[in-house]
């Protein structure tokens, strides 16, 4: 950033909008991320009672065997999880990029599935799947085979371990495929032209030269899977297996509810991601010394993998049923009962639109849709406009403590969502500014849960401006704020649209800081999916929940259209 | 020793369209020659170096090396590259970042069919690595070596397994100007002193010229000519190939009729009437083009003894270079390129002579 000239007559605006937007961003990551702390220090305040300070949330939190056991559980889930998630990821990664597997323009269904079945539609659709009593999986088998006792119980850690890791199998799948792109076909080529055979390529070259994405990719399915909320909430609670997550929220909602414990269980959970976000970009940094000199960028070759290219096939149409066509089917069925059935003759006889008449008379619906989308517009938009200007001051500038800016911009990716949830939640209950109980206060909690991916958008397309181009701007005469209106942000577009349409998707699935964080008035839609679950209304829900896939699945593919309008690259 | 005939390989790109990259190749290696596939980006030669590495799967041909046939599009044959046992070394070099040097040239004889002692492979790659001067480093990390010295590693490690065949896909393009030249001398005493069979892909004509026992040069998918440098240099057979081939002078003409000598034609230009060499008969009228190379065009200050293809000019303007001085001289509308010895110092306006060595000059059919 070139300083004004001294004594310039008129009022310099850049220092205001620059100031603000630092100023913001800065509030909205630190502020209540310290009062999260300073709560976890203190007693309930009550009507009579004055918060004391006290060590007794610590104590409580960390003294009991309870916890011990609280924090094995977590470990366990996250750690089967990311596991599960990564060797399917992997697995199909590779199949995708390295071998002449048919059907392969499927795999491109990956990228948006997790984008358009929502996590909580996803559980509850395994649950009508794999429950023991209802589970369709289950009564076939018994119909069938004769099977009495129930083969699979979603309802345990194996279940949720299940339901997550397939969940979060698509994120393995992108990450692991970039990293097999961006290795150079070469390096492969040459060990083949030594002599080695298939195995001996993908085990000694493939495999070692993409270990630092791997161990980065498990990194960051880890921290997913310990902040994941929907899965063990559904499925570890009613059997009494608890996670951190699903104690947050149980501490929360008890009566009277233990905030300062739910703060203290926060705590370390964050301590848990931000370990594992800090590694897992030190990580990344430290992969640039196998980051590959490419050469003439020929096409990988692909592994003829001969009649066995049929076995991946199949092996990848099984992934598909079980990720996308099950699931949707089973909801689409249940979507269409009158009284939750399993598929039987009888059922298909009965088969009614009622509960889509019931959603769409539901008293809540139109005010929720109508709070998500406007939600979901304006974090997109606030976003994508404070972080193009956090960014540019970042990537642009040589303004001192630059880099702390990135930094503080980031911070949020190590909240988990109900963390995040319970720290607004805390903050605009000790500073009323009139936000608690507003959409205002899940306007803010959505801002600060995705700044870092409009960041990361916006920096993107910021590396590929040449500072040349501002330069000459300013050449011309122009002000800060005239280049920064005419020729940043136009030539930034293409990120920004990208990054608007996704945060935008990802907004409107937002459940688990809305959950803490909504009140009579200002629900959004995953929060009626959630209330529906709670009532047990499993068909009203299901017919909700098409809805709401097909929605998200409009959306996806007008992004992508629209994406492509503008030149977006992804 | 190499023999590869009728090749045809295809491939589709991003968009899905077929290309056409290799169209009929043929050409023969014998033993111990060092022969260069020559062209611009985009003319086949890649493609046709890694279809015969195995790792492009042509679709019409045979590629044979000592009558062992490792593709044969009629005999259904295709040896997987794992089992070809040529080494090669790539443009990028494509040295493993997570190996050391030793370990570098150590793994084609660990993975390899034939089983080697722990002392054999010791000997082995500690041999290829004294032939390539890196055996002091032996223990350094692949990721610290030099350009040139990754270089000199995919080398050896292309020759530790005792390669019937060498294939070095321009394997200098990555370095600077300077070590460019030396790695040219380097690599031509290596592959003279080892008289190891070797392909060679290259688009810089000077390194071809260099290198070569013989060159191939492509153009769109096909071989062009075949020919030793000095041929190729010298006796073009198309302009095509007088043109990628170091720089020329076109001259548009028509044949008026043979000439005393061999392949001696007469041909009217723009500037006048030329004696020049053919490499194919002509008949009388027939259009031509007509290569002379800036250095055989030769400058003097008086009228030349002889009186064959010499014209008068005036230098209309001269580049100096160090070594040479190129010379553009104006003769009517047109300006013809001239490279002289710095010793000629003919200011820009004055007339000059131009004297055109009727055997360098080479008629080609004109297209």
């Amino acid at each position: 950033m070139t300083a004004p000239p001294a004594g310039r007559r008129h009022f310099d605006w850049s220092w205001v909008v620059i100031g603000a937007c630092v100023a913001l961003t800065v509030y909205i990551a630190i502020v209540p991320l310290g009062f999260l702390l300073w709560q976890s220090f203190f007693t309930p305040q009550t009507a009579t009672k004055a918060a004391v300070f006290t060590l007794g949330n610590y104590a409580e939190a960390y003294g009991s065997p309870e916890t011990a056991r609280l924090f094995w559980n977590s470990i366990q889930f996250a750690i089967g999880t990311s596991i599960l998630a990564f060797v399917i990821g992997t697995g199909l990664a590779w199949m995708n990029e390295r071998t002449n597997t048919p059907f392969k323009n499927l795999f491109f269904a990956l990228s948006i599935i997790p984008l358009i079945i929502p996590g909580i539609l996803f559980t509850v659709a395994w649950i009508l799947l794999a429950s023991p009593k209802i589970g369709i999986i289950n009564l076939a088998l018994k119909t069938w085979f004769g099977v009495e006792q129930p083969l699979f119980d979603i309802y345990s850690l194996g279940g949720m371990i299940w339901v997550d890791g397939l969940h979060y199998s698509p994120m393995a799948f992108l990450l692991m495929s970039a990293a097999f792109r961006s290795m150079d076909p070469a390096l492969e080529e040459s060990a083949m032209m030594s002599g080695a055979n298939v195995f001996q390529v993908a085990w000694r070259v493939t495999l070692r030269l993409t270990w630092p994405a791997i161990f980065a990719t498990l990194l960051i399915l880890f921290v997913r899977a310990i902040e994941s909320f929907e899965v063990p909430a559904l499925l570890g609670l009613p059997v009494g297996i608890q996670v951190f997550t699903s104690s947050i929220y149980q501490a929360v909602h008890k009566y009277p509810s233990q905030v300062g414990l739910a703060s203290a269980y926060a705590v370390i959970l964050l301590l848990i991601t931000t370990a594992g976000v800090y590694f897992q970009s030190r990580l990344s940094s430290r992969g640039n010394r196998y980051a590959t000199m490419t050469g003439k960028g020929f096409r990988p070759r692909q592994i003829d993998l001969g009649p066995w290219r049929w076995v991946t096939a199949a092996i990848f149409i099984v992934y598909f049923l079980l990720i996308v066509v099950l699931p949707f089917l089973v909801l689409l069925w249940s979507s269409l009962q009158k009284f939750y059935a399993v598929p039987s003759w009888q059922a298909l006889q009965n088969l009614t639109i009622e509960p889509y008449r019931f959603i769409l008379t539901y008293p809540n619906i139109t005010r929720s849709i109508w709070n998500s989308l406007l939600l979901a517009l304006g974090s997109a938009t606030a976003i994508m406009l404070v972080t193009s200007v956090i960014c540019w001051i970042v990537v642009k500038t040589r303004l001192p403590g630059r880099w702390l800016l990135d930094n503080v911009a980031s911070l949020p990716m190590v909240f988990p969502g109900l963390v995040l949830g319970l720290s607004i939640m805390i903050f605009y209950l000790n500073f009323d500014i009139g936000v608690y109980g507003t959409i205002w206060i899940m306007f803010i909690a959505y801002i600060t849960r995705f700044m870092p991916y409009g960041l990361r958008y916006n920096t993107t397309s910021m590396l590929q401006i040449h500072k040349e181009l501002e330069e000459s701007a300013q050449m011309s005469g122009a002000s800060w704020w005239t280049t920064f209106r005419r020729i940043i942000l136009p030539l930034l577009k293409p990120g920004l649209v990208a990054g608007w349409i996704y945060v935008m998707i990802v907004s409107i699935r937002e459940l688990s800081s809305s959950i803490l964080l909504y009140s009579p008035g200002t629900e959004v839609v995953s929060i009626v999916i959630w209330e529906l679950w709670e009532n047990g209304q499993y068909v009203e829900l299901s017919a909700l929940g098409v809805l709401f896939i097909l929605a998200l699945f409009v959306m996806v593919m007008v992004a992508q259209w629209m994406g492509r309008k503008f030149g977006v690259k992804e | 020793m190499l023999r590869v005939e009728g090749l045809y390989t295809e491939y589709p790109n991003e968009k899905g369209e077929i290309v056409k990259a290799a169209q009929d190749v043929t050409f023969n290696v014998p033993e111990g020659k060092l022969f260069t596939l020559l062209g611009p980006s985009g003319c086949g030669k890649t493609t046709t170096l890694r279809s015969i590495a195995g790792l492009e799967r042509p679709r019409l041909g045979e590629i044979a090396v000592n009558d062992r046939v490792v593709y044969s599009s009629a005999k259904k044959v295709f040896v997987t590259p794992n089992r070809r046992g040529f080494g090669m070394v790539f443009q990028s070099y494509a040295i493993w970042p997570h190996m050391n040097v030793f370990q570098n040239a150590a793994f084609p004889l660990e993975v390899g069919d034939r089983s080697h002692s722990r002392q054999q492979v010791r000997e082995k790659v500690m041999r290829v690595l004294a032939a390539v001067q890196l055996e002091h480093l032996a223990e350094r990390e692949a990721t610290k070596l030099s350009g040139g010295q990754q270089q000199r590693l995919a080398l050896a490690r292309a020759l530790a397994m005792e390669p019937q065949l060498l294939l070095l896909d321009e394997p200098l393009s990555n370095l600077d100007a300077k070590l460019r030249e030396r790695m040219r001398f380097e690599l031509k005493r290596l592959q003279r002193e080892l008289g190891i069979t070797t392909v060679y892909v290259t688009h810089d004509q000077s390194e071809a010229l260099a290198l070569s026992h013989e060159i191939a040069v492509m153009s769109e998918g096909r071989i062009q000519q075949t020919g030793t440098p000095r041929q190729i240099y010298e006796r073009p057979i198309n302009s095509f190939v007088a043109d990628f081939v170091g720089s020329t002078n076109f001259i548009d003409g028509s044949i008026l009729g043979p000439e005393e000598g061999d392949n001696r034609y007469r041909v009217r230009t723009e500037i006048g009437d030329l004696s020049v060499l053919a490499t194919e008969s002509f008949r009388a009228d027939e259009k031509v083009l007509i290569s002379v190379r800036p250095e055989d065009v030769e400058l003097s200050e008086a009228r030349p003894e002889a009186a064959v293809n010499v014209r008068e000019g005036i230098v209309d303007q001269k580049v100096f270079l160090g070594e040479v001085v190129d010379f553009q001289v104006k003769l009517g509308g047109r300006v013809l390129l001239s490279r002289q010895h710095p010793s000629l110092r003919t200011p820009i306006g004055n007339p000059v002579f131009m004297q055109l060595d009727p055997e360098k000059c080479v008629a080609l059919r004109a297209v």
